[in-house]
């Protein structure tokens, strides 16, 4: 079964406020004169701001914001926001992999930007079952 | 220079409590965009079970994060900041983190290994309340790049 899927767009101003709640201030969030020292192509995202929108998903797909039981992924490709207003998208996806006796949900995820996927092995279990 | 691979195993001592702050849970989920009442009413929290308002699943990190320097900045280890990078990130859940909670942070370096030049480094740290209460599990992969 396939999910609904969710669009999140990501701007520069996103990843200043990420930068300040998370206190990952890496210049490589912010600063393109750092990112294309490091040989990235700009500012690219936090990948734990990726991994906290997919949250969202899967949060908003299980129902509830205290649903999620476990929940990984591994990040493959960099995010990158341009300077400008609207910045870019990230789409997520999900597949149910299985559900168990014991009321819990196991998710395939899909995070794209641009059309590649941004994460792999991305998997949320969530409790369905209240 | 290679990791060290003895590392594999090695268990840090717990790190000083972190406060969870309701404001901060507040803060980062707007800052996440997740607007659902529970991250930021109490009410809304208390009708769902929990004490308190719930942090949004990725936000341990910020206590993981801070914890995992003692990792990551040990000399004995020697991993090269500048060259790492961010491979994996997994949390497995006991209960949701919520406003209140006193976390302490226990690290252990689940692997260490050396491949094609770059070096891995597994950390899995446990998020427990300072009464000894279990929290959240969370591992984290490190990918340290070799010089081309």
């Amino acid at each position: 079964m396939e999910l609904p899927a969710q669009t999140f767009q990501v701007t520069r101003a996103d990843l200043v406020r990420y930068a300040g709640a998370s206190g990952d201030f890496n210049p490589i969030h912010w600063s393109d004169r750092v990112a294309t020292k490091v040989g990235l192509p700009g500012v690219i995202a936090h990948g734990m701001f990726t991994m906290a929108l997919v949250g969202r998903a899967v949060t908003e797909w299980a129902g509830s914001p205290d649903a999620v039981v476990e929940y990984g992924v591994r990040f493959t490709r960099p995010v990158v926001v341009p300077d400008d207003d609207q910045g870019t998208e990230i789409e997520v996806t999900a597949r149910v992999r299985e559900v168990t006796e014991d009321g819990l949900t196991r998710l395939e995820v899909t995070a794209t930007c641009l059309g590649e996927k941004v994460l792999s092995q991305a998997r949320a279990t969530i409790r369905t079952a209240r | 220079m290679p990791l060290d691979p003895s590392f594999v195993g090695r268990t840090y001592p717990p790190t000083a409590p972190y406060q969870v702050g309701r404001e901060k849970i507040r803060e980062f989920a707007s800052a996440i965009g997740a607007t659902d009442p529970a991250h930021h009413d109490p009410e809304a929290a208390r009708a769902l079970g929990h004490p308190d308002v719930v942090a949004p699943p990725t936000f341990p990190v910020i206590v993981t994060m801070a914890a995992s320097s003692q990792i990551i900045e040990d000399p004995a280890l020697g991993v090269d900041y500048s060259r790492l990078v961010h491979g994996d990130q997994r949390f497995a859940y006991t209960r949701p983190v919520v406003a209140g909670d006193e976390l302490v942070c226990t690290n252990t370096i689940e692997d260490v290994s050396t491949r094609g030049g770059h070096g891995f480094l597994t950390t899995r740290t446990d998020v427990s309340t300072v009464g000894g209460e279990p929290v959240v599990a969370v591992w984290a992969r490190y990918v340290i790049r070799g010089e081309a």
